[in-house]
């Protein structure tokens, strides 16, 4: 897995799946790049013009709350934003995103400000902020996860072993 | 030594399990809804799926978006029939009710069983013993074509609410006051066991509005006991055999956390958040401009029962909207059958077809610019009606009501 890099873009704690896309549009389509226009819409407008590709959204606790919707990791995915590094993340939201390989990252986000030059090791699980020079240690994903992660995503992991191989 | 979710996790992986271990399960039965299904459609056809696993354990059924009101959305739901057909899947079409009503009462959630949705509220059906889990499409898809799914199992959190409910207080008020005890990731990752004689003194419909609120509070399932009323409740439902799991009585709990029912309030969500619940006796007063009654939630007979008992006689107060969306064909017909939506619709209210609708911002009541809105749901976060500028308070179908009468909210045990 290659080294991610680009700037933070910050949020708060319990931004829900409603935040990262509103019902009102992804019940529409299942075109994400369409719907990747509306990403953050509701709790920050004009998100979407604000980010170049790479950039990670960077939150507090509980990323991902609510609905099980898969275009939550999809949008943001497909709007290019690398990864989301967050405190902690929403159960069905975390595995939607491995599912999906939109890499989340576990690690303490309160000394990394919006803007700030961010590189991710996924390999190593290390949070580089080039701004502050500081490094930060993520929680590791589980080992499961990793397996999923490195097929590239369920879909591809099915694939690859006829069906789950994780024990 | 189990709890309820170690125990139906064991009997399924066919070893013994416990809190931490990942296990692949089999799936007793599974549903999308049509919010999920067009994108569970693309990840079994890239996962290149030919047949369902076994079609009688599936069923899609179209509710976040019915009648569908635009074109785009019609394409979708015109996908999920053409799907549905080809695999010999059960659809329950437009009109036939909220998913999360439908599965129940058409007996597949069963006591001891596996359940998987594309939805976060399939937690529901630990009303009914069911180890029951909101999953992405991606997940679902997976488990459509091997029958499998993997777990982390669960470690437990048990729930135990004692005392006799007060007057005016419901299953809602106690599901929302689990929700602002525990947080909305105070069970993330974790079981919830939900027990006790205040528990046992409620009906099933009425326990399926805690389980339902399980979700909120970060957790995987919201499981209760298989007692007589469950089992009553299957007895001309369940579509198969079904062996109810009861924890041991040294299974190893997180935490215990008691209560006693008998002194709660109704209880109120305030905006914009599901955890953020104070006591009625701290928002009496405040005015509203739209009620909704209806949802997974609390859009059952018995809620609307509630509601028309309450509204029966009087009217809407001017200048507030009450929306009423049965949950179901069977609950529409059943309050209809006793005179319910009769009394609902003299009093005022403007009856939906049984769907989601509003409480998702899709269709059938998106409140205006600086509205405030009163409703029976389950979530309350900005824009979750449709309208970033409308603010959302969650309460039981009691509160809801009297306070569409009022034009404000207002505490049901004044008149009950």
């Amino acid at each position: 897995m290659k080294e991610l890099a680009g700037k933070a873009r910050k949020f708060g704690d319990n931004i829900n799946t409603d935040y990262i896309i509103a019902g009102k549009y992804k019940f529409k389509s299942t075109d994400m790049n369409d719907m990747a226009k509306h990403l953050m819409e509701d709790v920050r407008p004009g998100f979407i013009d604000e980010i170049e590709k790479g950039d990670f959204i960077v939150a507090g606790h509980n990323f991902g709350m609510g609905s099980s919707r898969e275009q939550a990791p999809l949008v943001i995915k497909a709007a290019g934003i690398s990864a989301v590094i967050a405190k902690d993340f929403a159960r069905i939201f975390y595995r939607n995103c491995i599912n999906v390989g939109l890499p989340v990252i576990e690690c303490d986000t309160d000394s990394i400000d919006e803007g700030d030059e961010v590189r991710v090791d996924l390999e190593r699980g290390m949070v580089h902020n080039i701004t502050k020079g500081s490094k930060l240690k993520a929680t590791p994903l589980p080992p499961v996860m990793v397996k999923i992660l490195k097929d590239g995503g369920l879909a591809e992991h099915f694939q690859k072993h006829g069906g789950f191989k994780l024990e | 030594m189990g709890t309820i979710a170690e125990k139906i996790l064991t009997a399924h992986a066919g070893k013994d399990v416990k809190q931490g271990d990942i296990i692949v399960s089999p799936v007793d039965f599974m549903m999308s809804q049509d919010g999920t299904t067009p994108l569970t459609i693309k990840a079994f056809k890239d996962m290149q799926g030919k047949k369902l696993n076994d079609p009688s354990r599936y069923v899609i059924v179209i509710d976040h978006n019915a009648p569908s009101p635009m074109e785009s959305v019609s394409n979708l739901h015109r996908e999920m029939r053409t799907f549905a057909e080809q695999q010999g899947a059960r659809l329950f079409d437009v009109g036939e009710g909220v998913c999360h009503v439908i599965v129940p009462e058409q007996g597949y959630a069963l006591p001891g069983s596996v359940i998987i949705g594309a939805d976060s509220h399939t937690c529901t059906y630990g009303a009914l013993n069911a180890f029951a889990t909101g999953v992405g499409s991606t997940d679902l898809a997976a488990a459509l074509i091997s029958g499998k799914t993997w777990f982390k199992v669960p470690s437990t959190i048990k729930l135990q609410y004692d005392g006799r409910m007060p007057k005016g207080v419901y299953s809602k008020d106690i599901a929302l006051r689990m929700t602002g005890r525990l947080t909305s990731n105070g069970a993330t990752y974790k079981a919830l066991e939900i027990v006790g004689e205040a528990i046992d003194s409620l009906s099933v419909d009425a326990r399926m509005t805690i389980s339902n609120l399980a979700v909120e509070t970060g957790a995987k399932v919201g499981l209760m006991r298989c007692d007589k009323k469950v089992i009553d409740y299957l007895e001309t439902r369940a579509r198969r055999a079904f062996k109810g799991v009861e924890a041991d009585v040294d299974a190893k709990y997180e935490v215990v956390l008691k209560e006693d029912v008998s002194k709660l309030s109704p209880q109120i969500a305030c905006p914009p958040d599901v955890d953020n619940v104070v006591p009625i006796e701290k928002l009496e007063g405040k005015e509203i401009n739209q009620v909704f009654i209806g949802t997974c939630t609390n859009g059952r007979v018995e809620d609307l029962r509630i509601a028309a008992s309450i509204l029966d006689g009087k009217q809407v107060a001017k200048g507030v909207r009450l929306i009423v969306s049965p949950a179901s064909k069977e609950v529409l017909l059943s309050a209809m059958e006793c005179g319910i939506i009769q009394k609902l619709v003299k009093a005022g209210a403007s009856v939906t077809t049984p769907s989601c609708g509003p409480c998702v911002g899709t269709c059938n009541g998106i409140p205006s610019d600086n509205e405030v809105v009163l409703s029976t749901a389950n979530r309350n976060f900005k824009g979750r009606m449709g309208n970033t500028k409308a603010s959302i308070f969650l309460s039981s179908p009691a509160t809801a009501a009297y306070s569409a009468v009022k034009g404000f909210i207002a505490d049901p045990r004044e008149v009950l």
